[in-house]
C-alpha cells in the first residue's frame, strides 16, 4: 500500500506530545540501522514533531501519509 | 604560496612528505584542535543539553517543563530540571497526583470567568477538573507519568535543597530518583546547557 517498506510499525494514535517521541525513540534504539520504522498517530503536533526530532537525533525522516485524521510517519534509522 | 613551501620542505631528496609525516601531522593537528575545543568548552561530540527551572505548584505550570524535558530526552539531549520554590510540590508524593489550576487571575480559562466568581468555593476544583479532562481526551500524559518517563529516560531530576529547608519539607516526602543540590551546582549544569528556561 505505502511506497515505504517499514520493517516495524508503531501504534501512536491517541497519544498527545511528547508521547509519540518517547515511543519513536525507543522503538527506534531496537532497531537496526537503515530499518524503516511507521508511526503511525492522530497528532497533527507530529507533522512537525517528528522531522525535528529525526533532525536532531540523526536519523532520517522519510515522509508522511493521510488517511483521514491518522497519519503514517516514516523514518529511517541511522 | 603553498606549492612554494611543499618544494621547500621537499628538500634535498625532492620528494614531498612522506605520506606517514603527512599522516602524523594531521593526526597531531586534529589532536590539537579537539583538545582546543575541549579546553573551550565546544566538545562537537557533546551532546545538546536542556537545563530548566521549575518554580510553580500548579497544574498548568508543571507540565511545561516535564514536558521539555522528557522530549529532549527523546531527541538525545541531556536534560535536568530544578524544582525550587512552590515547583517542589510537582515531587512531593501527596501532592503531585493532585496539583491544581487556579481559576483566579486567570483570564485564560475557557469560559471567562470574572475573578469574583473565579474565588468561590469550588472553582479552583472546577478549573482543575477541566483542564485533567482536556490533558486525558487529547492523550497527554499525567503528571506522575511524565515524572516516570523523565526518570526512565535519564533526566535529572534536582531539588532545591534551600527551597525545602524554608518550606520544612522533608526527602520522604518525595519521590525516588532526585537529587538534592544548591544553586551553584544547578549553575554549573546551566552554564554548559544549549537551553535555559524558567517556568
Amino acid at each position: 500500500m505505502s511506497k515505504y517498506h517499514p520493517q516495524r510499525i508503531l501504534d501512536c494514535r491517541g497519544d498527545a506530545c511528547p508521547l509519540p517521541l518517547l515511543k519513536t525513540k525507543k522503538a527506534m534504539a531496537e532497531m537496526a540501522s537503515g530499518e524503516i520504522l511507521e508511526v503511525v498517530g492522530t497528532d497533527p503536533g507530529s507533522k512537525n514533531d517528528l522531522p525535528s526530532w529525526a533532525n536532531r537525533t540523526g536519523n532520517l525522516y522519510l515522509g508522511e501519509e493521510e488517511e483521514g485524521d491518522v497519519f503514517h510517519f516514516f523514518l529511517q534509522k541511522k | 604560496m603553498s606549492t612554494n613551501n611543499a618544494h621547500q620542505l621537499a628538500g634535498a631528496g625532492g620528494h614531498i612528505l612522506s605520506t606517514e609525516i603527512q599522516e602524523f601531522i594531521n593526526e597531531q593537528v586534529r589532536l590539537q584542535v579537539a583538545a582546543e575545543f575541549k579546553r573551550l568548552g565546544l566538545d562537537p561530540a557533546r551532546p545538546k543539553r536542556a537545563a530548566l527551572i521549575a518554580s510553580k505548584g500548579t497544574l498548568d505550570m508543571a507540565y511545561p517543563p516535564l514536558i521539555l524535558a522528557t522530549a529532549a530526552a527523546a531527541m538525545d539531549m541531556e536534560a535536568a530540571v530544578f524544582f525550587t520554590f512552590y515547583g517542589l510540590d510537582i515531587v512531593r508524593k501527596k501532592k503531585l497526583s493532585h496539583l491544581k489550576v487556579p481559576p483566579l487571575a486567570n483570564p485564560a480559562m475557557p469560559v471567562p470567568m470574572p475573578n469574583i466568581i473565579g474565588m468561590l468555593p469550588g472553582m479552583t476544583r472546577m478549573a482543575t477538573w477541566m483542564m485533567k479532562d482536556w490533558m486525558k481526551k487529547g492523550g497527554v500524559p499525567t503528571i506522575p507519568d511524565l515524572l516516570d518517563f523523565a526518570k526512565e529516560n535519564g533526566v535529572r531530576l534536582i531539588v532545591c535543597q534551600m527551597s525545602m529547608d524554608v518550606l520544612g519539607i522533608k526527602k520522604e516526602e518525595l519521590i525516588d530518583g532526585l537529587e538534592f543540590a544548591g544553586a551553584a551546582a544547578f549553575l554549573d549544569y546551566a552554564a554548559d546547557s544549549d537551553i535555559n528556561l524558567f517556568v
